[in-house]
Protein backbone atom coordinates (compact mmCIF):
# COMPACT_ATOMS: atom_id res chain seq x y z
CA UNK A 1 0.00 0.00 0.00
CA UNK A 2 1.27 3.41 -0.96
CA UNK A 3 0.89 6.44 1.27
CA UNK A 4 -1.35 8.98 -0.40
CA UNK A 5 -0.63 12.61 -1.15
CA UNK A 6 -2.13 14.85 1.52
CA UNK A 7 -3.36 18.41 1.00
CA UNK A 8 -3.52 20.74 3.99
CA UNK A 9 -5.84 23.73 3.93
CA UNK A 10 -3.41 26.63 4.45
CA UNK A 11 -5.59 29.75 4.51
CA UNK A 12 -5.11 30.46 8.23
CA UNK A 13 -4.13 28.66 11.43
CA UNK A 14 -1.79 25.86 12.44
CA UNK A 15 -1.33 24.37 8.97
CA UNK A 16 2.48 24.27 9.16
CA UNK A 17 2.24 21.89 12.14
CA UNK A 18 -0.05 19.54 10.18
CA UNK A 19 2.23 19.60 7.13
CA UNK A 20 5.25 18.90 9.25
CA UNK A 21 3.58 15.90 10.92
CA UNK A 22 2.26 14.42 7.69
CA UNK A 23 5.68 14.79 6.02
CA UNK A 24 7.40 13.21 8.99
CA UNK A 25 5.07 10.22 8.66
CA UNK A 26 6.29 9.77 5.11
CA UNK A 27 3.40 11.17 3.09
CA UNK A 28 3.78 13.78 0.38
CA UNK A 29 2.16 17.03 1.36
CA UNK A 30 0.84 20.13 -0.44
CA UNK A 31 -0.73 23.39 0.75
CA UNK A 32 -4.12 24.69 -0.38
CA UNK A 33 -4.11 28.49 -0.39
CA UNK A 34 -6.29 29.31 -3.39
CA UNK A 35 -8.76 27.77 -5.79
CA UNK A 36 -6.12 26.78 -8.35
CA UNK A 37 -4.42 24.59 -5.71
CA UNK A 38 -7.55 22.41 -5.59
CA UNK A 39 -6.99 21.36 -9.21
CA UNK A 40 -4.05 19.18 -8.18
CA UNK A 41 -4.43 15.49 -7.46
CA UNK A 42 -4.45 14.45 -3.81
CA UNK A 43 -5.73 11.54 -1.78
CA UNK A 44 -6.82 13.26 1.40
CA UNK A 45 -7.26 16.71 2.91
CA UNK A 46 -6.59 18.07 6.39
CA UNK A 47 -8.49 21.06 7.77
CA UNK A 48 -6.25 22.42 10.54
CA UNK A 49 -6.89 24.34 13.74
CA UNK A 50 -7.22 28.10 13.68
CA UNK A 51 -10.23 30.40 13.67
CA UNK A 52 -13.17 28.76 11.90
CA UNK A 53 -14.79 32.13 11.07
CA UNK A 54 -11.62 33.26 9.29
CA UNK A 55 -11.04 29.99 7.48
CA UNK A 56 -14.68 29.68 6.45
CA UNK A 57 -14.82 33.22 5.14
CA UNK A 58 -11.58 32.76 3.18
CA UNK A 59 -12.92 29.50 1.69
CA UNK A 60 -15.93 31.45 0.43
CA UNK A 61 -13.99 34.48 -0.84
CA UNK A 62 -11.33 32.41 -2.56
CA UNK A 63 -13.97 30.29 -4.27
CA UNK A 64 -12.74 27.13 -2.54
CA UNK A 65 -15.80 26.16 -0.49
CA UNK A 66 -17.91 24.55 -3.24
CA UNK A 67 -15.11 22.57 -4.95
CA UNK A 68 -13.88 21.30 -1.60
CA UNK A 69 -17.38 20.30 -0.48
CA UNK A 70 -17.84 18.54 -3.78
CA UNK A 71 -14.64 16.52 -3.36
CA UNK A 72 -15.53 15.51 0.20
CA UNK A 73 -19.07 14.53 -0.83
CA UNK A 74 -17.59 12.34 -3.53
CA UNK A 75 -15.53 10.47 -0.96
CA UNK A 76 -12.22 12.34 -0.59
CA UNK A 77 -10.91 11.45 2.91
CA UNK A 78 -10.85 14.49 5.21
CA UNK A 79 -9.65 15.13 8.74
CA UNK A 80 -10.78 18.27 10.55
CA UNK A 81 -9.18 19.27 13.85
CA UNK A 82 -10.81 21.91 16.08
CA UNK A 83 -11.66 24.69 13.61
CA UNK A 84 -11.55 22.04 10.88
CA UNK A 85 -14.23 20.04 12.71
CA UNK A 86 -16.36 23.18 12.84
CA UNK A 87 -15.93 23.69 9.08
CA UNK A 88 -17.11 20.12 8.48
CA UNK A 89 -20.11 20.23 10.83
CA UNK A 90 -23.58 20.30 9.34
CA UNK A 91 -24.75 22.53 12.16
CA UNK A 92 -23.07 24.93 14.57
CA UNK A 93 -25.19 25.20 17.70
CA UNK A 94 -24.15 28.69 18.74
CA UNK A 95 -23.46 30.25 15.36
CA UNK A 96 -25.70 31.01 12.39
CA UNK A 97 -22.83 30.26 10.00
CA UNK A 98 -22.39 26.90 8.37
CA UNK A 99 -19.46 26.05 6.10
CA UNK A 100 -18.81 22.71 4.39
CA UNK A 101 -21.63 20.97 6.26
CA UNK A 102 -20.64 17.49 5.12
CA UNK A 103 -20.43 15.88 8.56
CA UNK A 104 -23.84 15.18 10.15
CA UNK A 105 -23.08 16.51 13.63
CA UNK A 106 -23.94 19.60 15.62
CA UNK A 107 -20.92 21.26 17.25
CA UNK A 108 -20.66 23.96 19.84
CA UNK A 109 -17.94 26.57 19.26
CA UNK A 110 -15.73 27.75 22.13
CA UNK A 111 -17.59 25.16 24.14
CA UNK A 112 -15.08 25.23 27.01
CA UNK A 113 -15.04 29.03 27.22
CA UNK A 114 -12.16 31.41 26.69
CA UNK A 115 -8.42 30.70 26.81
CA UNK A 116 -8.53 30.08 30.59
CA UNK A 117 -10.75 27.10 29.74
CA UNK A 118 -8.17 25.54 27.40
CA UNK A 119 -6.72 22.29 28.77
CA UNK A 120 -4.58 19.25 28.13
CA UNK A 121 -5.67 15.72 29.03
CA UNK A 122 -5.56 12.11 27.92
CA UNK A 123 -8.46 10.12 26.61
CA UNK A 124 -9.44 6.84 25.06
CA UNK A 125 -9.96 6.83 21.31
CA UNK A 126 -11.83 3.85 19.90
CA UNK A 127 -9.53 1.51 17.99
CA UNK A 128 -6.38 3.32 19.12
CA UNK A 129 -6.20 3.47 22.90
CA UNK A 130 -5.30 6.35 25.18
CA UNK A 131 -3.91 9.42 23.42
CA UNK A 132 -2.86 12.89 24.61
CA UNK A 133 -5.44 15.56 23.80
CA UNK A 134 -4.92 19.31 23.66
CA UNK A 135 -8.01 21.52 23.64
CA UNK A 136 -7.49 25.19 22.69
CA UNK A 137 -10.68 27.28 22.92
CA UNK A 138 -12.13 24.07 21.62
CA UNK A 139 -15.53 22.98 20.38
CA UNK A 140 -17.24 19.69 21.21
CA UNK A 141 -19.90 17.72 19.42
CA UNK A 142 -23.35 18.18 20.95
CA UNK A 143 -25.23 15.71 18.83
CA UNK A 144 -24.61 13.33 15.94
CA UNK A 145 -26.67 11.53 13.34
CA UNK A 146 -27.09 7.84 14.12
CA UNK A 147 -24.60 6.66 11.48
CA UNK A 148 -21.76 8.74 12.95
CA UNK A 149 -19.25 6.67 14.89
CA UNK A 150 -18.26 8.24 18.18
CA UNK A 151 -14.53 7.70 18.69
CA UNK A 152 -13.91 9.56 21.92
CA UNK A 153 -15.62 11.30 24.81
CA UNK A 154 -14.12 13.46 27.52
CA UNK A 155 -16.37 13.91 30.53
CA UNK A 156 -19.37 12.65 28.56
CA UNK A 157 -18.77 15.12 25.75
CA UNK A 158 -18.05 13.88 22.26
CA UNK A 159 -14.60 15.02 21.08
CA UNK A 160 -13.80 12.70 18.14
CA UNK A 161 -16.06 11.24 15.44
CA UNK A 162 -15.81 9.31 12.19
CA UNK A 163 -18.38 9.18 9.43
CA UNK A 164 -17.55 7.39 6.17
CA UNK A 165 -14.55 9.32 4.73
CA UNK A 166 -14.62 12.04 7.39
CA UNK A 167 -12.68 12.21 10.66
CA UNK A 168 -13.19 15.05 13.11
CA UNK A 169 -11.49 15.87 16.42
CA UNK A 170 -12.18 18.73 18.80
CA UNK A 171 -8.59 18.46 20.04
CA UNK A 172 -5.28 19.02 18.23
CA UNK A 173 -3.38 15.79 17.46
CA UNK A 174 -0.79 17.91 15.60
CA UNK A 175 0.24 19.59 18.87
CA UNK A 176 1.11 16.40 20.73
CA UNK A 177 3.88 13.92 19.99
CA UNK A 178 1.55 10.95 19.51
CA UNK A 179 1.15 10.01 15.83
CA UNK A 180 -1.72 7.55 16.03
CA UNK A 181 -4.58 9.86 15.01
CA UNK A 182 -2.62 10.97 11.94
CA UNK A 183 -1.74 7.37 11.18
CA UNK A 184 -5.41 6.45 11.34
CA UNK A 185 -6.18 9.21 8.87
CA UNK A 186 -3.29 8.32 6.55
CA UNK A 187 -4.61 4.75 6.50
CA UNK A 188 -7.94 6.18 5.28
CA UNK A 189 -6.02 7.88 2.45
CA UNK A 190 -3.98 4.92 1.30
CA UNK A 191 -4.12 4.08 -2.36
CA UNK A 192 -5.02 0.68 -3.71
CA UNK B 1 1.99 29.47 35.90
CA UNK B 2 2.34 25.74 35.30
CA UNK B 3 4.39 24.44 32.38
CA UNK B 4 1.16 22.96 30.97
CA UNK B 5 -0.59 26.33 31.02
CA UNK B 6 2.37 28.04 29.33
CA UNK B 7 2.31 25.39 26.60
CA UNK B 8 -1.43 25.92 26.06
CA UNK B 9 -0.83 29.66 25.82
CA UNK B 10 1.90 29.25 23.22
CA UNK B 11 -0.43 26.91 21.34
CA UNK B 12 -3.23 29.51 21.20
CA UNK B 13 -0.75 31.79 19.40
CA UNK B 14 -0.07 28.94 16.97
CA UNK B 15 -3.77 28.90 16.11
CA UNK B 16 -3.66 32.62 15.30
CA UNK B 17 -0.89 32.17 12.72
CA UNK B 18 -1.56 33.25 9.17
CA UNK B 19 -4.13 35.65 10.57
CA UNK B 20 -4.72 39.34 11.21
CA UNK B 21 -5.33 40.79 14.66
CA UNK B 22 -7.18 44.10 14.47
CA UNK B 23 -7.43 47.03 16.89
CA UNK B 24 -11.04 47.90 17.70
CA UNK B 25 -12.57 50.48 20.01
CA UNK B 26 -16.27 49.53 20.00
CA UNK B 27 -18.41 46.37 19.74
CA UNK B 28 -19.53 47.59 16.29
CA UNK B 29 -15.93 47.80 15.06
CA UNK B 30 -15.24 44.38 16.60
CA UNK B 31 -18.11 42.90 14.58
CA UNK B 32 -16.83 44.54 11.40
CA UNK B 33 -13.38 43.12 12.12
CA UNK B 34 -14.75 39.62 12.74
CA UNK B 35 -16.88 39.74 9.60
CA UNK B 36 -13.83 40.89 7.64
CA UNK B 37 -11.88 37.85 8.84
CA UNK B 38 -9.86 39.02 11.85
CA UNK B 39 -8.47 36.02 13.77
CA UNK B 40 -8.60 38.08 16.99
CA UNK B 41 -9.32 41.63 18.05
CA UNK B 42 -7.41 43.99 20.32
CA UNK B 43 -9.88 45.93 22.45
CA UNK B 44 -8.74 49.43 23.32
CA UNK B 45 -10.34 52.79 24.02
CA UNK B 46 -8.29 54.70 21.51
CA UNK B 47 -6.34 53.37 18.58
CA UNK B 48 -2.62 54.23 18.57
CA UNK B 49 -2.95 57.10 16.07
CA UNK B 50 -5.40 58.81 18.43
CA UNK B 51 -3.30 58.02 21.50
CA UNK B 52 -0.42 59.72 19.72
CA UNK B 53 -2.60 62.71 18.79
CA UNK B 54 -4.15 63.09 22.24
CA UNK B 55 -0.89 62.88 24.18
CA UNK B 56 -0.95 62.54 27.97
CA UNK B 57 -0.91 59.33 29.97
CA UNK B 58 -2.48 56.38 28.23
CA UNK B 59 -3.79 53.48 30.35
CA UNK B 60 -5.57 50.13 30.25
CA UNK B 61 -9.08 50.40 28.77
CA UNK B 62 -12.27 50.37 30.83
CA UNK B 63 -13.10 46.69 31.59
CA UNK B 64 -16.75 47.40 30.79
CA UNK B 65 -15.81 48.46 27.28
CA UNK B 66 -13.65 45.34 26.88
CA UNK B 67 -16.49 43.13 28.12
CA UNK B 68 -18.81 44.71 25.55
CA UNK B 69 -16.40 43.60 22.85
CA UNK B 70 -16.06 40.10 24.37
CA UNK B 71 -19.83 39.77 24.14
CA UNK B 72 -19.96 41.05 20.56
CA UNK B 73 -17.57 38.54 18.96
CA UNK B 74 -16.67 34.83 19.13
CA UNK B 75 -13.00 35.21 18.16
CA UNK B 76 -10.29 35.73 20.83
CA UNK B 77 -10.21 39.17 22.46
CA UNK B 78 -6.93 40.76 23.51
CA UNK B 79 -6.35 43.92 25.53
CA UNK B 80 -3.37 46.08 26.42
CA UNK B 81 -1.87 46.89 29.78
CA UNK B 82 1.01 49.25 30.50
CA UNK B 83 4.55 47.91 30.62
CA UNK B 84 5.24 46.76 34.18
CA UNK B 85 1.66 47.38 35.38
CA UNK B 86 0.88 43.99 36.83
CA UNK B 87 -2.25 45.26 38.58
CA UNK B 88 -3.78 46.19 35.24
CA UNK B 89 -2.82 42.72 34.02
CA UNK B 90 -4.53 41.15 37.05
CA UNK B 91 -7.70 43.05 36.19
CA UNK B 92 -7.57 41.85 32.58
CA UNK B 93 -7.08 38.30 33.80
CA UNK B 94 -10.10 38.67 36.09
CA UNK B 95 -12.33 39.44 33.10
CA UNK B 96 -10.92 36.37 31.31
CA UNK B 97 -9.20 38.16 28.49
CA UNK B 98 -7.74 35.71 25.95
CA UNK B 99 -4.39 37.51 25.56
CA UNK B 100 -2.76 40.48 27.30
CA UNK B 101 -0.53 42.79 25.27
CA UNK B 102 2.04 44.37 27.61
CA UNK B 103 2.35 47.28 25.28
CA UNK B 104 4.64 50.21 24.62
CA UNK B 105 1.67 51.96 23.00
CA UNK B 106 0.40 52.80 26.48
CA UNK B 107 2.46 54.92 28.87
CA UNK B 108 4.94 52.66 30.70
CA UNK B 109 4.12 52.21 34.40
CA UNK B 110 7.58 50.94 35.28
CA UNK B 111 10.78 52.12 33.63
CA UNK B 112 12.87 49.17 34.91
CA UNK B 113 10.79 46.03 35.28
CA UNK B 114 8.41 44.30 32.95
CA UNK B 115 5.57 42.21 34.36
CA UNK B 116 6.55 38.79 35.73
CA UNK B 117 4.24 37.09 33.29
CA UNK B 118 4.87 33.65 34.79
CA UNK B 119 2.59 34.64 37.69
CA UNK B 120 -0.41 34.69 35.33
CA UNK B 121 -2.60 32.03 33.78
CA UNK B 122 -3.62 34.16 30.80
CA UNK B 123 -1.14 34.50 27.94
CA UNK B 124 0.92 37.58 27.14
CA UNK B 125 2.19 39.01 23.88
CA UNK B 126 5.05 41.51 24.03
CA UNK B 127 6.81 43.73 21.52
CA UNK B 128 10.48 43.37 20.60
CA UNK B 129 12.86 45.35 18.38
CA UNK B 130 15.55 42.70 18.34
CA UNK B 131 16.32 39.16 19.44
CA UNK B 132 17.58 40.13 22.90
CA UNK B 133 14.33 41.91 23.74
CA UNK B 134 12.28 39.01 22.38
CA UNK B 135 14.12 36.42 24.45
CA UNK B 136 14.00 38.59 27.59
CA UNK B 137 10.22 38.87 27.24
CA UNK B 138 9.95 35.10 26.64
CA UNK B 139 12.05 34.48 29.73
CA UNK B 140 9.56 36.62 31.70
CA UNK B 141 6.73 34.41 30.42
CA UNK B 142 5.54 35.94 27.14
CA UNK B 143 3.99 33.24 24.95
CA UNK B 144 3.91 35.33 21.76
CA UNK B 145 6.15 38.07 20.33
CA UNK B 146 5.45 40.88 17.88
CA UNK B 147 7.65 43.55 16.37
CA UNK B 148 7.22 46.92 18.01
CA UNK B 149 7.03 48.89 14.81
CA UNK B 150 6.04 52.46 15.43
CA UNK B 151 2.37 52.29 16.35
CA UNK B 152 -0.14 54.79 15.06
CA UNK B 153 2.03 56.10 12.25
CA UNK B 154 1.00 54.07 9.23
CA UNK B 155 4.74 53.90 8.50
CA UNK B 156 5.96 50.31 8.21
CA UNK B 157 9.69 51.13 8.27
CA UNK B 158 10.25 50.24 11.91
CA UNK B 159 8.37 46.94 11.77
CA UNK B 160 10.56 46.05 8.78
CA UNK B 161 13.69 47.08 10.67
CA UNK B 162 12.76 45.02 13.73
CA UNK B 163 11.84 41.94 11.72
CA UNK B 164 15.03 42.08 9.66
CA UNK B 165 17.16 42.63 12.74
CA UNK B 166 15.59 39.69 14.52
CA UNK B 167 16.01 37.42 11.48
CA UNK B 168 19.65 38.32 11.00
CA UNK B 169 20.42 37.80 14.70
CA UNK B 170 18.69 34.40 14.59
CA UNK B 171 20.68 33.47 11.47
CA UNK B 172 23.88 34.50 13.18
CA UNK B 173 23.20 32.33 16.25
CA UNK B 174 22.24 29.41 14.04
CA UNK B 175 25.66 29.52 12.39
CA UNK B 176 27.66 29.92 15.60
CA UNK B 177 29.84 27.24 17.13
CA UNK B 178 28.32 25.78 20.29
CA UNK B 179 31.11 27.15 22.47
CA UNK B 180 30.25 30.67 21.31
CA UNK B 181 26.69 30.53 22.64
CA UNK B 182 27.68 31.35 26.25
CA UNK B 183 29.14 34.66 25.23
CA UNK B 184 26.16 35.38 22.98
CA UNK B 185 23.79 34.76 25.90
CA UNK B 186 25.79 37.24 27.95
CA UNK B 187 25.79 39.79 25.16
CA UNK B 188 22.03 39.54 24.65
CA UNK B 189 21.41 39.47 28.42
CA UNK B 190 19.24 36.37 28.12
CA UNK B 191 19.37 32.81 29.56
CA UNK B 192 21.76 30.42 27.85
CA UNK B 193 18.97 27.82 27.31
CA UNK B 194 17.00 30.21 25.11
CA UNK B 195 20.07 30.90 22.97
CA UNK B 196 20.58 27.15 22.59
CA UNK B 197 16.96 26.82 21.46
CA UNK B 198 17.46 29.47 18.78
CA UNK B 199 20.75 27.85 17.75
CA UNK B 200 19.10 24.45 17.28
CA UNK B 201 15.72 25.47 15.88
CA UNK B 202 16.60 28.61 13.92
CA UNK B 203 13.54 30.42 15.24
CA UNK B 204 12.01 31.96 18.35
CA UNK B 205 10.46 29.50 20.79
CA UNK B 206 7.10 31.29 20.35
CA UNK B 207 5.04 32.65 17.46
CA UNK B 208 6.26 35.98 16.05
CA UNK B 209 3.85 38.50 14.48
CA UNK B 210 4.49 41.84 12.77
CA UNK B 211 3.01 44.98 14.32
CA UNK B 212 3.24 48.71 13.88
CA UNK B 213 2.49 50.76 10.79
CA UNK B 214 0.86 48.05 8.66
CA UNK B 215 -1.72 49.92 6.54
CA UNK B 216 -2.12 48.12 3.20
CA UNK B 217 -2.33 44.57 1.79
CA UNK B 218 1.16 45.16 0.38
CA UNK B 219 2.49 46.08 3.84
CA UNK B 220 1.04 42.85 5.22
CA UNK B 221 2.53 40.80 2.36
CA UNK B 222 5.91 42.47 2.89
CA UNK B 223 5.96 41.53 6.57
CA UNK B 224 4.86 37.95 5.83
CA UNK B 225 7.57 37.56 3.19
CA UNK B 226 10.08 38.84 5.74
CA UNK B 227 9.08 35.96 8.01
CA UNK B 228 6.22 37.26 10.18
CA UNK B 229 3.75 34.51 11.10
CA UNK B 230 0.79 36.91 11.07
CA UNK B 231 0.13 40.63 11.49
CA UNK B 232 -1.42 43.09 13.88
CA UNK B 233 -3.17 46.01 12.22
CA UNK B 234 -3.85 48.92 14.51
CA UNK B 235 -4.80 52.31 13.21
CA UNK B 236 -4.47 51.20 9.58
CA UNK B 237 -8.02 49.88 9.32
CA UNK B 238 -10.39 52.14 11.22
CA UNK B 239 -8.41 55.26 10.22
CA UNK B 240 -8.97 54.48 6.55
CA UNK B 241 -11.75 55.34 4.11
CA UNK B 242 -13.40 51.90 3.88
CA UNK B 243 -12.48 49.83 6.95
CA UNK B 244 -14.47 46.67 6.10
CA UNK B 245 -13.03 46.39 2.61
CA UNK B 246 -9.47 47.21 3.64
CA UNK B 247 -9.64 44.76 6.55
CA UNK B 248 -10.87 41.94 4.30
CA UNK B 249 -8.16 42.71 1.74
CA UNK B 250 -5.41 42.59 4.37
CA UNK B 251 -6.76 39.25 5.65
CA UNK B 252 -6.56 37.75 2.15
CA UNK B 253 -3.14 39.30 1.56
CA UNK B 254 -1.79 37.47 4.61
CA UNK B 255 -3.06 34.14 3.22
CA UNK B 256 -1.74 34.63 -0.31
CA UNK B 257 1.25 36.82 0.53
CA UNK B 258 3.40 35.29 -2.19
CA UNK B 259 0.94 35.63 -5.06
CA UNK B 260 1.48 39.06 -6.62
CA UNK B 261 -1.46 38.67 -9.00
CA UNK B 262 -3.88 38.22 -6.09
CA UNK B 263 -2.15 41.02 -4.17
CA UNK B 264 -2.65 43.36 -7.12
CA UNK B 265 -6.38 42.62 -7.15
CA UNK B 266 -6.62 43.08 -3.40
CA UNK B 267 -4.86 46.43 -3.55
CA UNK B 268 -7.36 47.89 -6.02
CA UNK B 269 -9.92 50.47 -5.06
CA UNK B 270 -9.55 50.32 -1.30
CA UNK B 271 -10.33 53.99 -0.80
CA UNK B 272 -8.13 56.27 1.19
CA UNK B 273 -5.40 54.75 3.34
CA UNK B 274 -4.66 56.32 6.71
CA UNK B 275 -2.68 59.50 6.19
CA UNK B 276 0.19 58.44 8.39
CA UNK B 277 3.24 60.26 9.60
CA UNK B 278 6.81 59.52 8.63
CA UNK B 279 9.21 58.20 11.20
CA UNK B 280 11.28 61.42 11.04
CA UNK B 281 8.24 63.55 11.85
CA UNK B 282 7.48 61.81 15.12
CA UNK B 283 8.41 63.34 18.43
CA UNK B 284 7.56 60.34 20.60
CA UNK B 285 9.19 57.04 19.69
CA UNK B 286 7.03 54.41 21.39
CA UNK B 287 9.28 51.57 20.28
CA UNK B 288 11.99 52.88 22.62
CA UNK B 289 9.77 52.14 25.63
CA UNK B 290 10.78 49.06 27.63
CA UNK B 291 13.96 47.28 26.54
Amino acid sequence: MEKGKIAVLAVQGAFAEQMERVSRLGAECIALRQKADLMQDFDGVILPGGESTVQGKLLVELGMLEPLRDKISKGLPVMGTCAGLILLAREIGNDAHGWLGTLPVRVRRNAYGRQLGSFHTEGMVRGIGTVPMTFIRAPYVEETAQEVEILARIEHRIVAVRYQNQLGTAFHPELDADNRIHEMFLAMCEKG
Amino acid sequence: MSEDRYTLNKQLAQMLKGGVIMDVTTPEQAKIAQEAGACAVMALERIPADIRAAGGVSRMSDPKMIKGIQEAVSIPVMAKCRIGHFAEAQILEAIEIDYIDESEVLSPADDVYHIDKKQFKVPFVCGAKDLGEALRRINEGASMIRTKGEPGTGDVVQAVRHMRRMNSEIAKITSMREDELYEEAKRLAVPYELVVYVHEQGRLPVVNFAAGGVATPADAALMMQLGAEGVFVGSGIFKSGNPAKRAAAIVQAVTNYQDSRILAELSEDLGEAMVGINEQEIELLMAERGL
